[in-house]
């Protein structure tokens, strides 16, 4: 085995050609650090994971308890907790509420994203300067957006609606109407990840081979073929993996939301995140919110694992159209 | 044969033996549940013997948690005169509201004792009183030699010291069991208004809830046409929060003779479904509509204010202090023009007011009470509470003492109608709630409830779900 047979020879190298400065090399290393090593090297890696695993353990752990402010001696309820939650309309209500912001935010951002990276691609000037102002909404917290677009999105002193004014479609009650508060925060976060999505899909573009083009170019093949049969199966790799974070991110929100509309009006935007969070920390029923959490990390890791797959069948098929 | 494999058998015994010694580990990092309740056998007060004296603890050092308040201010601007008097330094941190009762309750609840005494409502005493976490200060109150003759118990307006009183029992009254917290200032819920928009329009204060709808109506038809560009009639709170429901929302539901819950055999029922709360809602949600603010779902108490004071609000029905500080001169555009009035009466002419007290507790856990005991007694001593009512913005005083005190009224006689109607309401202001723990979900849905009638959902239909959400929670 090449790794164990290694410092054999150096060992050896040192001894025979007795050289000084192999003295140190020539030292043979003791049998019990040579058989500690791996267990030493894989230290880190053990306490990355336990620094994961313990909080979830123990968050698992108290969803099967009944663990609230007013019953720090609970009782075991095994999975009641999961039971009330998959029976109660609020849950349901907010995996619809929170499925349609992901799917919603993701789509809408994935078609902005790729056109903005198209049309920086083609014009490498203003291509290199508007990357750097692209980048701007990336660097402000989301929960700072989400309050710039608030004051924003005020019927009465809102630049929005003063910007839209002369239109005559001044005074528009953004968020609220239940319709309005979704598609604003997933506008509000449409504005801060499009970026994302654009700055991978061109650093994608960048890299794609130039012969397939050339090749289209010679036989006269117009944009919409080109870009259909070559830029967008081989850029679709990059692309889902902006569309994987974004998923998984927009199903997690929690910010956005939070800071424009508390969740309202109504549940409206009632997403399992804020759900949880009002369980676990405002009502203090720590058990039902943990609960809530583990039902949203089960269903997060669920779609994820599923467009991973996907992910690496595309990058078959990707490799495949640039031979 | 390799020694050293590292085979699948070698690497399971090693995990099953890392999670095995893990164990106690949990255990020691706090893993258990929170248990550990205050004990109720004996209070550290009964430590305290001997003559009363300021100097007890001199060298100590009271760490406070607070919320940023105009309150506030005026406690931070005379800590010097604490340290002064006792020899006791006090560290503060101070949230803003929006995060300060998160900060609180996540920090309670850890069982750290990370603050000696902090800032909190009375409802908060429903929350943070029955798993242990505040001190009862009744033992430390009765004890001579933890507390001053000169404190006077006597000088607090009594429906303000027992609203942090309670028995921790779901639906029992307030002002009986322990004393969880200490009044330090409070806030009454009236009608403040623009005399300004109400002179030009020719309108004078609603006496009546019909009224006040038709005012706010007017106001919001008639004003901008008047010279008052964009101004809407009234201003109410409207995000989805527990804070929404409390103020003028509640003080008009109570003085409709309206219950939050009943209370039955023991059992907590909801109430909010009945068919004059269904009627009184919808009326309200119309109001709003029609008279309320632009975007009202994110309204908290800081946009009815400044809008109030920016003139963007012909009236405010609020806290006092809301209104107060936009009416003190220079305070905002509106300063100088802003009243004020009891408000609408209800059926009967009842003046059944909700209110909101700002109360010092002490952390049950604090290692540190006998220090805290005596910042708590000064911030809610005489002393202070003049200083800060007269020479800052501590007004709405917890005292009958202040109240009376020739300066303060002096002071507060430049605000017109203040003085008239804070002793309008003052005897009839009372926590209008039943008091139980899920106080705070059942309001947060509640005001959750009255957005969609605002929307346009049915309200018998609304209220009938949430009546039946919560008698599972609160019953």
């Amino acid at each position: 085995m090449p790794g164990r047979a290694a410092p054999v020879p150096v060992a050896d190298h040192g001894a025979a050609s007795g050289a000084g400065t192999g003295k140190r090399a020539a030292r043979a290393v003791p049998a019990w650090r040579r058989s500690l090593r791996p267990y030493l090297l894989i230290v880190p890696a053990l306490l990355l994971t336990g620094g994961i695993l313990y909080p979830f353990g123990l968050g698992l752990y108290y969803t099967l308890f009944d663990f609230a402010a007013s019953k720090p001696q609970p009782d075991l309820v095994g999975l009641g907790n999961y039971r009330r939650i998959f029976t109660q309309p609020a849950f349901w209500d907010s995996a619809r509420v929170t499925v349609a912001y992901a799917v919603g935010a993701a789509a809408v951002e994935t078609v902005l994203g790729v056109a903005v990276a198209l049309l920086l691609h083609r014009s490498s000037l203003v291509g290199r300067v508007l990357e750097k102002v692209l980048i701007l909404p990336l660097m402000i917290a989301p929960v700072i957006a989400a309050i710039m677009w608030k004051l924003m999105l005020q019927p009465s002193v809102g630049v929005i609606n003063h910007l839209l004014e002369p239109f005559g479609l001044g005074g528009v009650q953004w968020t609220d109407t239940p319709t309005g508060a979704l598609l604003s925060s997933i506008a509000v976060d449409v504005w801060v990840y499009t970026p994302f999505v654009a700055i991978l899909a061109l650093a994608g573009l960048r890299s794609l081979p130039a012969s397939p083009f050339e090749a289209a170019a010679v036989d006269g093949a117009g944009w919409w073929f080109t870009f259909r049969r070559l830029t967008l199966p081989m850029l679709w790799p990059y692309v889902l993996v902006a569309v994987i974070f974004r998923f998984m991110d927009s199903l997690k929100v929690f910010d956005i939301i939070y800071a424009l509309t508390e969740g309202g009006p109504g549940d409206s935007t009632m997403v399992l995140q804020i759900r949880a969070y009002l369980e676990a920390i405002r009502f203090q029923r720590y058990s039902f919110g943990i609960s809530y959490m583990i039902v949203l990390w089960a269903v997060v890791y669920l779609v994820t694992m599923v467009l991973v797959r996907y992910l690496g069948r595309i990058q078959n098929r990707a490799a495949e159209v640039a031979r | 044969m390799d020694m050293h494999a590292h085979d699948r058998r070698r690497f399971l015994a090693i995990g099953a033996a890392t999670a095995a010694s893990a164990a106690p580990l949990l255990t020691a990092c706090g893993a258990g549940f929170g248990g550990d309740r205050a004990k109720n056998d004996g209070s550290a007060a009964d430590d305290i013997t001997g003559s009363f004296d300021w100097k007890r603890a001199k060298g100590k050092t009271v760490k406070a948690l607070l919320n940023k308040h105009p309150y506030t201010d005026a406690l931070i601007a005379d800590l010097k005169a604490f340290t002064e008097k006792t020899g006791i330094e006090v560290e503060y941190d101070v949230f803003p509201e929006d995060n300060y009762f998160d900060k609180l309750t996540v920090d309670l609840s850890s069982g750290r004792a990370s603050y000696d005494v902090f800032m909190l409502g009375a409802y908060m005493v429903w929350q943070y009183g029955p798993p242990g976490w505040l001190e009862d200060l009744g033992p430390w109150m009765r004890n001579s030699s933890a507390t001053g003759a000169e404190w006077d118990q006597e000088d607090f307006f009594p429906n303000l010291l027992s609203a942090d009183q309670w028995s921790l029992k779901a639906g029992a009254p307030l002002g009986r069991g322990g004393q969880y917290a200490l009044p330090w200032g409070w806030e009454t819920n009236v009608v403040a208004y623009n005399t300004e928009v109400f002179k030009k329009l020719g309108l004078k204060p609603a006496e009546t809830f019909d009224e006040l709808r038709e005012v706010a109506g007017a106001i919001t038809r008639r004003a901008p046409g008047a010279g008052f560009d964009g101004m809407y009639g009234v201003a109410v709170r409207g995000s989805r929060s527990w804070a929404t429901i409390h103020p003028g929302f509640m003080t008009m539901y109570a003085r409709n003779g309206l219950k939050d819950f009943t209370v039955e055999g023991g059992k907590v029922k909801p109430a909010m479904n009945s068919p004059e709360a269904i009627a009184f809602t919808r009326d309200w949600a119309e109001m709003v509509r029609k008279g309320g603010p632009p975007s009202w779902t994110s309204y908290t108490w800081y946009q009815c204010s400044s809008d109030l004071g920016a003139k963007k609000a012909g009236m405010l029905f609020d806290a006092d202090t809301a209104a107060y500080f936009q009416a003190v001169k220079g305070a905002s555009p509106a300063s100088g023009k802003i009243a004020f009035h009891p408000g609408p009466k209800g059926p009967g002419g009842s003046l059944a007011t909700n209110m909101w007290i700002w109360s010092l507790g002490m952390n049950a856990r604090s290692r540190n009470k006998s220090a805290a005991w005596l910042f708590l007694q000064w911030a809610t001593g005489k002393e202070h509470l003049r200083k800060g009512a007269i020479e800052h913005n501590h007004i709405d005083p917890v005292r009958k003492s202040v109240g009376q005190d020739a300066a303060y009224k002096d002071k507060m006689r430049a605000i017109p109608g203040f003085i008239e109607t804070f002793e309008t309401v003052v005897d009839r202001t009372r926590i209008q709630f039943t008091p139980q723990e899920q106080f705070f979900d059942a309001t947060t849905s509640w005001a959750a409830a009255l957005q969609e009638i605002y929307g346009g959902k049915n309200a018998s239909s609304v209220l009938n779900g949430l009546a039946g959400d919560l008698a599972s929670k609160v019953g």
